[in-house]
């Protein structure tokens, strides 16, 4: 897999550069390691596939989806949800660094209230309220909350489906009744003969493009280890073999 | 909410609801946001929207009096009717008010500018 390899070296290369963003609210450690996962995706979604600029973006579940496995697999018995959007709005701003005319509408849906405010309150902190639209909503019945198919793309880091079993995949269902041109999503590197012929019965071809992995170190006071690696595939899903 | 996001909320979330669409609107503030026009952009957008559903959104919330019934011929290449469009459909933004199914009356509420479609029953 010499391609996918390289392309992962890339990608790193421009995420050490993302670590130097300032972010005064980092609480969670998990951050950084959300930080290198939606960059990644980004990163991906708009310089190789040409998926952001200029399209109709939608991320399912921006709130605390990448908290959800952290929590499951460390055995917490209570976790704050994080802004998991507010990655991307940042990354939204280093996009902007390198695309002269960059023009992303931005859709954000998530079910927890307290996480969809910070959501608004950091794209008000960094300008970017006017591309960016927050909606409470259950992702899981998104599709009947959706009149219109009016997303190009749709990005996302569902809940693994560990802590309730099969919920990637329904929000995969989700993502692709609401996307027209591409779905990025993340699954569990050991679900991913499941994940791929449940692609196959939706209609949608998928490509691993990237091997990633979650390093989630125990911030919980009530973890019993003291951190866990997951290995996870970036996948982007289309309704053609490119 | 911007009225692009109205455009594509429905209420069929809720037990019993055939199509929940469109949700009327009361708008109790609105805010105006600056958004960067793009033409090509907004020429895509309106080619996704329900138009007469966008129209009357803006009415409901009191803009758009001189907007059109309909799509006017040639609006691809009408900018300033482009710069309108964009306006209305992406820098006017209801912060607080209420979204109403139109089957069931069913009130969702917009609070600072997220609107929320959570079915508590």
């Amino acid at each position: 897999m010499a391609a996918g390899s390289m392309k992962l070296k890339r990608l790193q290369h421009i995420l050490e550069e993302i670590e130097t963003f300032e972010n005064p609210k980092i609480e969670l450690e998990q951050y950084t390691t959300s930080s290198h996962i939606a960059a990644c995706i980004l990163h991906t979604a708009q310089f190789v596939y040409g998926d952001i600029t200029d399209k109709c973006v939608a991320d399912l579940g921006c709130g605390s989806g990448i908290l959800t496995i952290g929590a499951a697999l460390l055995d917490a018995r209570y976790c704050t949800g994080y802004i998991y959007s507010t990655v991307y709005i940042m990354v939204l701003e280093y996009l902007k660094m390198f695309i002269f005319v960059c023009f992303i509408c931005f859709a954000g849906f998530d079910i927890d209230p307290s996480a969809l405010s910070l959501s608004v309150e950091n794209a008000a902190d960094r300008d970017v309220s006017g591309q960016c639209e927050f909606i409470l909503c259950d992702v899981k019945q998104i599709d009947k909350s959706m009149q219109l198919k009016a997303f190009d793309t749709v990005i996302m880091n569902p809940p693994f489906g560990t802590r309730e079993k099969g919920a990637d995949l329904e929000f995969l269902k989700m993502a692709v009744s609401l996307a027209t041109n591409a779905v990025y999503s993340l699954h569990k590197t050991s679900t991913r003969k499941h994940v791929i012929s449940t692609a196959k019965q939706l209609g949608v071809h998928p490509k691993v493009i990237a091997e990633l992995r979650f390093d989630l170190p125990a911030s919980y006071k009530f973890h019993k280890y003291n951190s866990v690696d997951v290995q996870v595939d970036l996948i982007r899903f289309t309704w053609k073999s490119t | 909410m911007k009225l692009f996001t109205h455009n594509m909320l429905s209420s069929k979330v809720v037990n019993g609801v055939k199509v929940g669409y469109p949700l009327r609107i009361v708008a109790k503030d609105i805010k105006i946001s600056e958004s960067e026009f793009d033409k090509e952009f907004v020429k895509r957008i309106i080619s996704k929207i329900n138009w007469k559903v966008f129209v009357n959104a803006a009415k409901q919330i009191g803009y758009g009096k001189d907007l059109s019934e309909e799509l006017i011929n040639n609006y691809e290449n009408n900018e300033e009717y482009l710069k309108k469009v964009h306006h209305l459909l992406m820098e006017v933004e209801v912060m607080n008010g209420e979204l109403i199914c139109p089957e069931t009356h069913r009130v969702f509420p917009i609070s600072d500018g997220v609107p929320n479609l959570l079915n508590e029953d």
